[in-house]
């Protein structure tokens, strides 16, 4: 086969919806364990994607990503060096309640910044993905000093801090309306 | 489980954290807006909030290797899933998926979804009457090489119809699901086949505001990659956002 690299437009291929049929496509089996069950530290983090009427979204994908325990990744960028083995990444797919569950370990603060876990959400009906952030209750005293908690008004802060529930976490994501989720612009 | 493999000092990792990469945002228009009222089901669905600016660091530079181990033998060939052959054409589907600076990208996963040729999904909410193909279930899976080029073969994908307004048909699309290399490069999106007549009627492919940027959607037919008395060769070049090359400072070091 010839392979002639073209670059015969210039410009970023632009974003389109999932649509309703990412679950044909997009599931793993192991999607949702960012770590295997039974390592120890592991919690969960469930939550359920709400649309602008306060109904439930089913057919969402919730997409994680996250630094290890000690606040490293796995990535050639990382100037302090790849932590090798770390997957960090959880995906999963709103079920017809709308809910989500994905099974990870916290992670560690990063330079200047609390612990958190970037979050992406696809769903038919978003024509781009939007993006926010999952900070953890665990970590409050730190959250004052966080440059991107400070950067969000204080009365919509708590949309990006999970809750306890059951020995793991809540985060819901409101996409519209009354406690709207923040969503960033990246 | 996971060992570091350096340990840099506090002050080395201080200084590292000012060269982080950083991607360029896109033009305006080259994406749709999340509020686009001919695609109904964004009604409810958009944020109404104003978006927040959230500069990169080390988070947003980074992302996930995913790949090797995901993929079996049969994942990039959708037409060897099951017992027998699917049902319409033969196609390959290709191209290379790079930066918005020509870089490759390599070893990364890509992750398609499609109709089948009847334009039927193999999902529990597509009921629309045409049939099911037992031999096709849409789904697959490849890895850039070095040159961050794929390859997938498939069958060309039917129109559907949908609901979103009157005689409402969807130009034939792949979804196409790609990583890069860092959580801001992120991208799904939807391959459309050259010249399809319903192009000027679909609100998703024209969500896009930019007319340059919704033609970079739409694959090219390929001769040198059509396979003589086999099957149609089609293009679909990938570019994600660009990085700059000077360093960045961080807001707030």
């Amino acid at each position: 086969m010839t392979e002639t690299v073209t670059s015969h437009f210039d410009g970023s291929t632009p974003s389109q919806t999932v649509g309703p049929f990412l679950s044909i496509g997009l599931p793993w089996p192991d999607g949702p364990d960012v770590v295997p069950a039974g390592i120890a530290g592991a919690v969960l983090i469930v939550g359920t994607v709400f649309d602008g009427a306060g109904d439930p979204v089913p057919d969402a994908m919730i997409e994680t990503w996250q630094a290890d325990p000690d606040g490293r990744f796995d990535h050639p960028d990382d100037p302090r060096g790849p932590v090798a083995g770390w997957r960090g990444f959880g995906r999963c797919p709103t079920d017809a309640h709308g809910d989500y569950v994905i099974r990870t370990v916290l992670p560690g603060a990063l330079p200047g910044q609390a612990p958190h876990l970037d979050v992406s959400v696809f769903a038919r009906g978003l024509l781009h993905r939007v993006v926010t952030r999952i900070y953890l209750p665990d970590h409050a005293d730190g959250h004052a000093d966080d440059p991107v908690l400070a950067s969000v008004p204080a009365s919509r802060r708590d949309t990006l801090i999970a809750a306890w529930e059951d020995g793991g976490y809540r985060f819901d994501v409101r996409l519209q309306g009354p406690g709207e989720t923040v969503f960033f612009d990246v | 489980m996971a060992t570091p493999t350096t340990q840099p000092g506090v002050e080395q990792s201080k200084v590292a954290l000012s060269e982080l990469p950083r991607y360029r945002p896109d033009p305006e228009g080259t994406h749709p807006p999340l509020d686009f009222a001919g695609y109904r089901s964004t009604r409810l669905r958009h944020p109404s909030e104003q978006l927040i600016l959230l500069p990169q660091r080390l988070t947003e530079v980074t992302g996930p290797a995913l790949g090797p181990g995901r993929l079996g033998p049969l994942d990039h060939d959708l037409t060897r899933q099951h017992a027998a052959e699917p049902i319409g054409q033969r196609i390959v589907v290709h191209g290379t998926l790079r930066d918005g600076d020509g870089r490759p990208v390599p070893d990364s996963l890509v992750e398609i979804w499609q109709a089948n040729a009847g334009g039927r999904y193999r999902h529990k909410v597509d009921n629309w009457p045409t049939p099911l193909d037992p031999n096709f279930t849409g789904v697959g899976r490849a890895l850039t090489d070095a040159h961050g080029h794929y390859r997938f073969v498939t069958i060309k994908p039917g129109g559907y119809p949908w609901g979103n307004h009157d005689n409402a048909w969807r130009p034939a699309h792949i979804h196409f699901s790609v990583f890069g290399r860092a959580f801001t490069q992120r991208l799904v999106t939807q391959m459309y086949f050259p010249d399809d007549p319903l192009f000027a009627h679909d609100p998703i492919f024209n969500s896009v505001p930019d007319a340059a940027a919704r033609q970079r959607m739409v694959s090219r037919f390929d001769l040198d990659n059509t396979v003589e008395q086999w099957a149609l060769g089609f293009r679909f070049d990938i570019v994600l956002r660009g990085r700059d090359a000077t360093p960045f400072e961080e807001p707030h070091a």
